[in-house]
C-alpha cells in the first residue's frame, strides 16, 4: 500500500489561485532534452532534438510513421541510449539507465502493445514487480482496493478482478494508464495511445488525459492524427525526418498550420523525368470500400484510375486509408464492396498469388513482414513470386542455376551490396532489402506497380536510386501508383496526385507545380 | 466459500465421488481399499512428474525431459542407497539428480537459447544410455522403506488407508500439490512465475528478472521429477532395472496437460489414472482380458484423455517461447 500517487495531489484549484503562477511554471521544466541524436546505421532516427515539459502540460509529438518520434520517447524512457545530448529529468541531467531507472525518477510509458498479462486480473498486473505480502501470501485485497482507489481518484473506470483479455481495448489501456500512475509517475509517455481505439474511446481517453494534466500530470503523447493534438495538447512538436521542424502553441495554430508544417517546407528533391505519356487505363478502382482491423471503413467510396506510363501519387495524412487500400488492390484484404479492374479483369476479389499472375507487382510498406523472408538467401528472396514458375522450375523441381543467375544479374542491376546472393535477407541493410524488394517487384515486367512507402527507412543514397527505377518502369509503360506520407515524395515522382483523406480522393490535379499549402489544406480535411 | 461458488461443478463432482467410494467402501472394504491403494500407488509419480512440469511450464520452458529426469534419479537413488545403506541418502540423491538435470534443461535453454524440446530429448536419450552403461545387477537394498502411520489421520476409514498409511515420497507428494499450488496462486512468486511463462515482456517491464527466474524454477523444479524416480527404484519396488520409468514420465506429461497446469487438477487427473489402471487389474479375474491389453490401458487413455483436452485447455502462453531482453513487443 505504499504506492499511492503523489504526484498527482495537486489540484487543479489549488495551482490556478497562486498568484505568481505564470512564472513559476516557467521555471518548472519536469523534462528538458538538449541535442539529442540517435542514428541506426545510416539511418539518423533522431537529429539534434531539442524539447521541453512543463509540470501538468500536455505536449503532442506529431509526425508520420517514420520521424522519429518513438525513437525519441524511447530514450526518455530509457529503452534506448543517445548517441549525443542530454535528457534532463527534474534537474538531474544523469543518463537514464534502464526503464526501472525512469520509473524511479517519475517517468510513466504506456507503450503501443500492452505490457499486461492477459490471463491475470486487473489487481494483479498492477502489483506485478512490486507486491505487498503478509507472512508470505499475497496481499490481493490490497490491490483490489488500490485499484478502486486509484480507478475512483481518476475517474477511470475498471473492475479489479476482470481479466485482462476479457477486457475491450480501450479499458486495458486505462488498466496501463493506472498501473503507471501507481507508481506515481509525474510524466507519463503514451506511444500512439489512438492507433487501437475506436472514436469513442479515443474521446474518453482525451479527457482522461485532460484531468490528469489538471491534476499536476505531465503528459508527453504520440501521434499522426491532427484532431487529437488539437484537441487535448496544450502545444505541440512536429518531427520530420528524425527533426524538430516546428513547436507551437495549440491555441496558435489549425488544423491546417500543423498540416503545412507537416509537409514541410524542404527543396523537392527533383526527379529528372521527361513528360508523361499516358496510355490505357490499367488500374480502375470504383467506389470502394475496405474494413481496417477494427472493422471500421478505413476506405470509404475510393474512387482512382491509373493508366500505363504514368505515375499516380496518393498524399494524404497516415491513417486516412492509405494501407487498407493498398492490402485491399494486392489481394490481402477482401474488400466490403466496390471493384478493382486491372486491364478489364476483375480482381477484387484475388488472392495475393492471383493478384500477382494479373500483372501487379507490390513493393509493400512493411519489408520486414510482407516484403521478404528473413532466414531465406537474397536470391531466393528474389523469385518468393515466381520460384515455381519457368525458368526457375521445370514442374516440380527447382533450377537453382537459374535463380543464381538471375539473382547476380539483378545484384547488378539494382547495385544490391550485399555479402552474396545466397546471403540470408534478414543480414541486410534496410535500403538493401529495400532494393531487393523492388528488384523482385520489378524484374517480372509488371503492369502495374504499387509502390507503398517506397523510400521509408531508407538511407538518402538508396532513395535517390528507388526513385530513379519507378520512373524507368514507367518510361517501360507500367502504370504506377505511389502511395506515400513524404508529401516530398508526391511531388517530385508524381504525375497526379490524388489527396485522400477519410478514405476517399478528396481532390485530383496534375503533378508538377503544386501549392503545398493547398495539398496540406486538402490532407487536413478542409475541403 | 468463495471458491464454491466458482467451483459449484468441481465441488459437486468431489462429493459425488467421495459419496461412490464410500459406497463400494461399504459393499466390500476390502477391494476398495486395495483398489484405492493401487491407485494412489499408480499416481504417486505422475503427480510428482507433473508438478515438474506445472513448475517448468508455468514459467515458460517445456520439459519434455521428464521421463528421462526421473530415470536417472531412480537410477541414482537406488544405487546411492544400495553402496550407502542409507534410504535418506538414497532419497536425496534422487531429488538432488532431479534438480540437476533441471539444471541443464535450464541452462541449455533459458541461457543456451537451445530449443526447448530438443533440449528433453536430449535429457531422455542420455539418461536412457547412462542408467543402462552404468548398469548392475545384483544390488539390493539393505532395509525396506518405512511405513508410516500418520496419527489421528490415519484412522479416518478408506481415506486413511489410501492416503496415510504411506511411505516418505508419496506422503512427500500428498504435501507438495497443496503446497505448489497454493505457490502458484496466492504468493509473490507464483504472481512472478505466472507472469513469466505468460507474457514476460510484460514482467521484463515490471522489473522482473525472467532470465533468472526461469532459470531457477526450472532447476529446483526438477526436485519432484527426481522424487518420482527414488519412489519408483526404493519405494513402489526396491530395486532398479534398465528403463523402468516405461513411460510414466509422458503420462506425467499427459497429466499436466489434462491438469490444465494446475496443481490440484494434476492431482485429481492423476488419481483418474491411477483408479482405471487399478480398475483394470481388478477386472483381471473376473473378464477374461489378455494381460497385455491392462497393462496397455493408461496409455490407451492418455490418447483419449488428450484427444479430449486438447482443445480445452490452454497452455501458459508463453511456454516454448525462449526471452530475449529487448526483443518482441
Amino acid at each position: 500500500m505504499s504506492d499511492q500517487p503523489t504526484a498527482t495531489v495537486h489540484s487543479s484549484a489549488q495551482s490556478s489561485a497562486e498568484p505568481a503562477e505564470p512564472a513559476e511554471r516557467e521555471a518548472e521544466r519536469l523534462l528538458d532534452i538538449a541535442g539529442l541524436s540517435k542514428s541506426y546505421g545510416t539511418v539518423r532516427a533522431n537529429r539534434d532534438i531539442s524539447l521541453h515539459v512543463r509540470r501538468g502540460e500536455i505536449v503532442a509529438l506529431l509526425g508520420e510513421n517514420g520521424a522519429g518520434k518513438s525513437t525519441l520517447v524511447k530514450q526518455i524512457f530509457g529503452l534506448v541510449k543517445p548517441d549525443e545530448g542530454t535528457i534532463t529529468i527534474k534537474g538531474d541531467a544523469s543518463p537514464v539507465r534502464d526503464p526501472r531507472d525512469a520509473i524511479r525518477r517519475g517517468i510513466g510509458m504506456v507503450h503501443q502493445h500492452f505490457q499486461l498479462v492477459p490471463v491475470m486480473t486487473v489487481a494483479e498486473n498492477m502489483i506485478l514487480g512490486h507486491e505487498t505480502t503478509s507472512r508470505g501470501v499475497l496481499d490481493i485485497e490490497g490491490a483490489r482496493k488500490l485499484v478502486r482507489e486509484l480507478s475512483a481518484k481518476h475517474g477511470l473506470k475498471v473492475d479489479p478482478d476482470a481479466e485482462i483479455e476479457d477486457l475491450p481495448v480501450g479499458t486495458q489501456q486505462r488498466v496501463e494508464i493506472l498501473k503507471a500512475l501507481s507508481r506515481r509517475v509525474d510524466l507519463l509517455i503514451l506511444d500512439e495511445p489512438t492507433a487501437v481505439l475506436t472514436p469513442q474511446e479515443t474521446d474518453e481517453l482525451l479527457s482522461v488525459m485532460k484531468e490528469l494534466a489538471a491534476g499536476g500530470t505531465s503528459i508527453v503523447f504520440i501521434t499522426h492524427k491532427l484532431r487529437e493534438v488539437l484537441a487535448a495538447a496544450d502545444r505541440v512538436y512536429v518531427l520530420r525526418q528524425g527533426a524538430v521542424v516546428g513547436e507551437v502553441a495549440t491555441s496558435d495554430t489549425d488544423a491546417r498550420g500543423l498540416a503545412t508544417m507537416m509537409v514541410g517546407r524542404d527543396v523537392v528533391l527533383r526527379v529528372d523525368k521527361d513528360e508523361a505519356k499516358p496510355g490505357r487505363d490499367v488500374l480502375s478502382i470504383k467506389d470502394l470500400v475496405v474494413l481496417d482491423d477494427r472493422n471500421l471503413r478505413a476506405v470509404d467510396g475510393f474512387t482512382l484510375d491509373v493508366r500505363a506510363g504514368e505515375i499516380v501519387g496518393v498524399a494524404g495524412v497516415e491513417g486516412n486509408g492509405q494501407r487498407e487500400l493498398v492490402e485491399a488492390i494486392a489481394g490481402m484484404r477482401p474488400p466490403q464492396s466496390g471493384s478493382i479492374n486491372l486491364l478489364g479483369k476483375d480482381i477484387t476479389r484475388a488472392n495475393p498469388r492471383d493478384t500477382h499472375v494479373a500483372g501487379v507487382g507490390h513493393i509493400p510498406e512493411d519489408r520486414e513482414r510482407h516484403g521478404l523472408v528473413a532466414s531465406y538467401s537474397i536470391a531466393d528472396n528474389l523469385v518468393l513470386n515466381r520460384f515455381s514458375e519457368k525458368p526457375f522450375a521445370n514442374g516440380f523441381v527447382r533450377d537453382f542455376d537459374e535463380v543464381r543467375k538471375n539473382a547476380e544479374a539483378l545484384f547488378q542491376e539494382f547495385d544490391i551490396r550485399a555479402a552474396g546472393v545466397g546471403a540470408r535477407a534478414g543480414s541486410l541493410s534496410g535500403g538493401n532489402k529495400q532494393k531487393v524488394v523492388v528488384a523482385r517487384e520489378m524484374s517480372f515486367g509488371p503492369k502495374l506497380l504499387m509502390a507503398a512507402q517506397p523510400t521509408r527507412g531508407v538511407d538518402v543514397g538508396s532513395i535517390e536510386f528507388i526513385h530513379r527505377r519507378i520512373v524507368a518502369a514507367r518510361d517501360e509503360g507500367a502504370a504506377v501508383l505511389l502511395v506515400s506520407a513524404e508529401l516530398d515524395e508526391v511531388l517530385s515522382l508524381a504525375d497526379r496526385i490524388a489527396v485522400i483523406h477519410g478514405g476517399k480522393v478528396v481532390a485530383e490535379m496534375p503533378g508538377g507545380d503544386v501549392d503545398r499549402t493547398e495539398i496540406g489544406r486538402l490532407m487536413a480535411g478542409d475541403h | 466459500m468463495e471458491w464454491l461458488k466458482r467451483n459449484q461443478v468441481a465441488a459437486g463432482s468431489i462429493v459425488v465421488l467421495l459419496v461412490g467410494a464410500y459406497v463400494f467402501y461399504a459393499i466390500n472394504d476390502n477391494v476398495a481399499t486395495s483398489m484405492f491403494k493401487g491407485a494412489w500407488f499408480f499416481a504417486v509419480p505422475l503427480v510428482l512428474g507433473a508438478l515438474t512440469g506445472v513448475v517448468g511450464e508455468r514459467s515458460g520452458v517445456v520439459n519434455i525431459g521428464i521421463e528421462g529426469q526421473m530415470l536417472v534419479a531412480a537410477f541414482a537413488a537406488f544405487f546411492s542407497a544400495a553402496a550407502s545403506g542409507s534410504l535418506v541418502v538414497g532419497i536425496l540423491v534422487g531429488m538432488l539428480s532431479g534438480i540437476v538435470m533441471g539444471a541443464f534443461l535450464s541452462l541449455t535453454t533459458v541461457k543456451g537459447l537451445m530449443d526447448q524440446i530438443i533440449a528433453g530429448v536430449v535429457i531422455n536419450i542420455v539418461a536412457t544410455g547412462l542408467t543402462s552403461f552404468f548398469y548392475r545387477p545384483g544390488k539390493v537394498l539393505s532395509s525396506n522403506m518405512p511405513q508410516w502411520d500418520i496419527p489421528l489421520l490415519s484412522q479416518i476409514p478408506l481415506i486413511g488407508d489410501v492416503f496415510f498409511q504411506t511411505g516418505p515420497i508419496a506422503l512427500f507428494a500428498l504435501i507438495s500439490v497443496p503446497v505448489v499450488h497454493f505457490a502458484l496462486f496466492r504468493t509473490r512468486w507464483g504472481l512472478r512465475t505466472r507472469s513469466i511463462g505468460e507474457y514476460p515482456s510484460a514482467a521484463d517491464t515490471a522489473g522482473i528478472d525472467v532470465i533468472r527466474m526461469r532459470l531457477v524454477n526450472v532447476t529446483i523444479g526438477g526436485i519432484f521429477a527426481g522424487a518420482a524416480g527414488a519412489f519408483l527404484s526404493m519405494e513402489a519396488t526396491a530395486g532398479f532395472e534398465r528403463g523402468m520409468t516405461a513411460g510414466r514420465g509422458f503420462l506425467a506429461l499427459a497429466i499436466l496437460i489434462f491438469g490444465g497446469w494446475r496443481p490440484l487438477r494434476v492431482f485429481a487427473a492423476a488419481l483418474f489414472f491411477g483408479f482405471t489402471n487399478a480398475l483394470a487389474s481388478q477386472l483381471q479375474g473376473v473378464i477374461s482380458i489378455p494381460q497385455q491389453f491392462i497393462t496397455l490401458l493408461p496409455y490407451l487413455l492418455t490418447l483419449i484423455v488428450l484427444a479430449v483436452a486438447a482443445g480445452r485447455v490452454r497452455a501458459p502462453g508463453a511456454v516454448g517461447q525462449p526471452f530475449v531482453k529487448g526483443e518482441g513487443s
